[in-house]
């Protein structure tokens, strides 16, 4: 009896043990990736594969920061990243164990080396810009056939502001995003981290503020579809899928997705594996597992974000590599720019003048 | 000895599950912010002995508190939750203690299936019915189309993302709260006092305003505590169904955790917080017990 008692619990274990050693946590944006590429990760590699999500990047570089959260891989965001390697966050990646590495695309990988110098800590999962989605038909009812759409003058201009609010507009909730836009609207430098610069956005949010329904960061993409609302500053590829499910629904809803003609911001959302991760072996199996050029195309043809992968071009959908929407013409990576993160003193500033925007207070 | 270990359970879970991650809200919202892992500083190394106690000491400082009263955000946050809280509490009596009341009064039979009703919808995730109400709510969800549908208006009402959706959702969850402890009362009651009342001369509406509520008291206080201490920190409510413009401290300590990755504001508001809700809650119940040794 006794000695039964022993092998179960040996047994017990060392199940825990092999457990422990096929598991592997990612944690990822809502609404981004083909969950195929889940089912076959598994059966590819035979680790199972705990996948959560999260809609932004505040919640993540909290749990980032607590510390111990458990997961082995994680994307955050450029200029989040960047912080968080200063604080420790992440490993560096064992390039030895990544051999689907030559597959990056180096136009994207000299971008990110602004926020991870050599690319040491982090590859790149999806990019895009933060842009403008539109119900074509209801905005032009609202505001004749001439509406701005292409423009940030649509969302920030308050007389436009003002006859949209019946049809509802939701703008992100995140300040690092939508303050660099409205520097750009004003012709400002977007990356400005000069306090009396930042500080000339407020007025014009709070001019507009009064008409917005919601500022969120992942509704607005059912709310698009749906048609419960007619604008959203958003995320590309965000947009897109909106667009997707309104044509799959045939509810009559036509969603379009627009660079703002004054500039947009270009954000990179890195994969990389916390210092703490229980598991990195596994971890880099899943980045190598994303960096195969079928699977990379798969996610993106899926979800309508570009990626940083070259090799996966060919195998692109025409609407997706054809779409400037998602990979802009040269004429428009000209207008993209990027944001760098904010210091947290003027981090501080940046949230007090997003909650005054928001509350009215 | 038997009695010492009796209380002393009770005890340890206070100290465990509320004092010790008190101190630790306490020590972090005396010390600064940091970029690191975890984002402030200092941390008490327990290597470095009594000397580096007094070292850490001596680095905490109550800045953070002072931030608060420099900023009129969050007075107006504690105000603003505080009036929502207390206008949902009454709202909630007032749409509980009628449900209360008639539970009580049905008959003995039908009194564990009323019972089971009004729990049943705790057996469903509490967010998930949250996600029902924006469901309802929307300008193209069931309540608008049903009111149009009626004809009662003719363009649709925005319900959702207003105060007026939190309310909403804070009676609806809250509700059972409110209800269970009038019930259980008013279940008490004995029928014989307000046959006494009416021998006496009450008419019914008399006998039930001088007999039955002042009896249903301790129930309506209980009930009412229940609702309005997580009302006042209630944050998932607010953040789904609140518009941008319902201003609570749920939402400030949510920005000041994870926008601002200042841990310790976020806990000098959360300190606050707690005095906020605990200091009155004190000093009623010690005026309630001079109350009771007053009338005994």
């Amino acid at each position: 009896m006794k000695r039964s008692i022993t092998t179960m619990l040996t047994a017990l274990l060392a199940s825990t043990v092999i457990a422990n050693a096929e598991e592997v946590r990612v944690y990822n944006w809502s609404d981004y990736i083909d969950e195929e590429l889940l089912t076959k990760f598994e059966t590819e590699t035979g680790i199972k594969l705990i996948y959560d999500v999260f809609d932004s990047n505040e919640v993540l570089e909290t749990k980032m920061l607590a510390g111990s959260s458990g997961y082995d891989v994680v994307v955050p965001t450029g200029d989040f990243l960047q912080r968080q390697i200063t604080a420790g966050a992440f490993q560096k990646l064992d390039k030895s164990k990544l051999s689907n590495k030559g597959n990056m695309w180096d136009v994207i990988e000299n971008r990110t080396e602004q926020y991870d110098p050599g690319n040491a800590y982090s590859i790149n999962y999806m990019w895009g810009t933060t842009g403008i989605g539109v119900n074509v038909g209801k905005v032009k009812e609202v505001l004749g056939d001439d509406a701005p759409i292409g423009s940030l003058a649509l969302v920030l201009d308050p007389a436009n502001m003002e006859k949209l609010a019946s049809c509802g507009v939701h703008i992100l909730d995140a300040p690092t995003e939508i303050i660099p836009a409205t520097l750009a609207y004003l012709g400002e430098n977007p990356d400005s981290h000069d306090p009396e610069v930042i500080k000339k956005a407020e007025p014009v949010l709070a001019a507009v503020a009064p008409y917005v329904q919601k500022f969120h960061s992942s509704e607005y993409i059912n709310a698009l579809a749906n048609g419960d609302i007619c604008v959203a500053v958003g995320w590309s590829g965000d947009v897109l899928q909106a667009r997707d499910r309104a044509a799959e629904a045939e509810n009559g809803v036509e969603i379009a997705y627009n660079a703002p003609s004054e500039g947009a911001l270009m954000w990179f959302d890195q994969m990389a594996i916390p210092t703490d991760a229980p598991n990195p072996d596994a971890a880099h199996k899943f980045l190598n597992f994303i960096m195969d050029a079928e699977n990379m195309a798969a996610a993106s043809n899926y979800v309508y974000f570009a990626n940083g992968n070259k090799a996966s071009q060919p195998l692109l959908e025409e609407d997706v590599i054809g779409d400037p929407a998602i990979y802009p013409d040269d004429e428009t990576v000209k207008n993209l720019y990027t944001a760098r993160p904010y210091p947290a003193k003027l981090q501080r500033v940046v949230t007090r003048m997003w909650t005054k925007v928001k509350s009215g207070q | 000895m038997r009695r010492a270990v009796v209380i002393l359970i009770p005890y340890l879970w206070l100290v465990a599950l509320f004092l010790v991650p008190f101190g630790i809200v306490l020590k972090i919202s005396l010390s600064d912010i940091a970029t690191a892992i975890p984002p402030y500083t200092p941390n008490f190394d327990f290597s470095a002995g009594w000397a580096g106690f007094k070292e850490f000491l001596s680095q905490l400082d109550f800045e953070n508190f002072i931030w608060l009263t420099e900023d009129d955000l969050y007075w107006k946050a504690y105000l603003s939750s505080l009036k929502i809280a207390i206008i949902s509490t009454i709202l909630t009596l007032l749409a509980g203690f009628p449900i209360a009341y008639a539970m009580a009064q049905a008959p003995k039979e039908w009194q564990p299936t009323l019972m089971m009703l009004i729990i049943l919808p705790f057996w469903t995730s509490f967010l998930i019915r949250v996600y029902a109400w924006m469901g309802i709510l929307s300008t193209e969800g069931f309540l608008n189309q049903f009111l149009l549908w009626i004809g009662l208006i003719d363009s649709p009402l925005q319900i959702l993302n207003t105060d007026w959706a939190v309310y909403i959702a804070i009676i609806y969850t809250y509700i059972p709260f409110m209800i269970l402890p009038i019930y259980a009362t008013l279940e008490k009651l004995d029928p014989s006092y307000l046959e006494a009342a009416e021998d006496l001369g009450c008419s019914r509406t008399q006998a039930f305003w001088s007999v039955t509520v002042p009896l249903s008291k301790p129930g309506v206080i209980a009930g009412c505590f229940l609702v309005f201490i997580p009302a006042v920190g209630e944050f998932v409510i607010p953040s789904l169904l609140g518009g941008s413009k319902t201003l609570m401290i749920g939402k400030v300590l949510w920005d000041e955790f994870f926008a601002n990755r200042d841990w310790p504001v976020a806990s000098a508001v959360a300190i606050i917080l707690l005095l906020i809700l605990v200091i009155p809650i004190v000093l009623f119940q010690k005026q309630q017990e001079r109350q009771q040794e007053a009338d005994s």
